[in-house]
């Protein structure tokens, strides 16, 4: 039996049908869910994508927050149900307060787009669990405002807890406090990054297919429940 | 007709790479006043007749959940004649 992976579509998406395909990649079943229906469609994870959900107007994920999908997912997730928020999806959930901090203008201001090395710093939650502690990946990384901003208590907890999913190596792209890529809540079934790993899942098209880890994760972690 | 004014800014010790690019631009044009530039949003809202009392109160409300992000941003509302 496979598992149902829902990957959101809100106006102004761009990264769903690559979401998608990365589930079905790694042996899940994607399912599309639209922003203006509240229905979850018996999937079993969410994966919110990148992309500029409604024009990033206002501040980007800010508008999106209000979905009538949100309204279920921030319910879900805050009952254990696994979300994974990439790029604009990371912003949404920032937005949404299921993740502390927020995503502000990348430091040199400039969009930037380039193959990151990133290191994986907690391989607990359910969307890193398949890595190895310590892991370094290669995957694509493309934003404006990607810069991880949060007072000087919310970083030492995240610090603290363990919840420091993801820190950029080698370079520092957008000026994000320590080198944050990606977080999770306490629970480790939310989980932000700032980077694509849906778009390193095949050799052909990516730098390389550690992407692919965060999709098969969690459908282990599935398995497991 | 009076408008309400929402007024939006990041929170000091949110690095603001806008206001620096803009601070770094004005002395190539000549302009040497500025010890530093920080900027902001500022939204016009028009309400039928003058805003009553309650009516500010949602404008709070809204400036605290939708206008402005409270983790980076900071808001201040007041009425322009």
């Amino acid at each position: 039996m496979s598992f149902r992976i829902g990957v959101v579509t809100f106006p102004g998406s761009l990264d769903d049908r690559d979401a998608a395909r990365a589930v079905e990649m790694a042996g899940g079943i994607a399912v599309p869910l639209f922003h203006a229906s509240d229905d979850l469609k018996e999937v079993q994870a969410v994966v919110l994508p990148g992309g500029f959900s409604y024009g990033d107007y206002l501040r980007c994920g800010a508008i999106a927050r209000f979905a009538p999908i949100m309204n279920s997912i921030v319910t879900a997730a805050n009952h254990g149900f696994p979300v994974l928020g990439i790029c604009n999806g990371f912003q949404v959930l920032c937005e949404s307060h299921l993740l502390p901090g927020a995503l502000t203008r990348n430091s040199n201001l400039h969009f930037l787009c380039r193959d990151q090395k990133l290191k994986i710093e907690n391989t607990k939650t359910i969307w890193t669990s398949g890595f190895k502690p310590g892991q370094e990946i290669l995957i694509p990384l493309k934003n404006g405002e990607g810069s991880f901003q949060c007072d000087d208590e919310t970083l030492n907890m995240l610090e603290s807890d363990g919840r420091v999913i993801a820190r950029y190596v080698d370079f520092d792209p957008n000026g994000s406090r320590n080198l944050i890529a990606g977080i999770s809540n306490e629970r480790g079934n939310v989980v932000g990054l700032m980077p694509h790993p849906e778009h390193a899942i095949e050799s052909l098209t990516g730098p390389s297919t550690d992407g692919l880890t965060f999709f098969t994760s969690v459908l282990h972690q599935l398995v497991g429940r | 007709m009076a408008k309400i004014i929402v007024e939006v800014m990041l929170k000091p010790e949110i690095l603001d790479p806008q206001g620096q690019a803009v601070a770094s631009a004005l002395p190539r044009l000549g302009f040497t006043f500025a010890k530093s530039v920080r900027q902001g949003k500022r939204f016009e809202i028009e309400v039928a007749g003058d805003p009553t009392p309650a009516q500010l109160a949602e404008v709070e409300k809204a400036a605290e959940t939708l206008l402005s992000n409270p983790v980076i941003e900071t808001y201040i509302v007041k009425i322009e004649k």
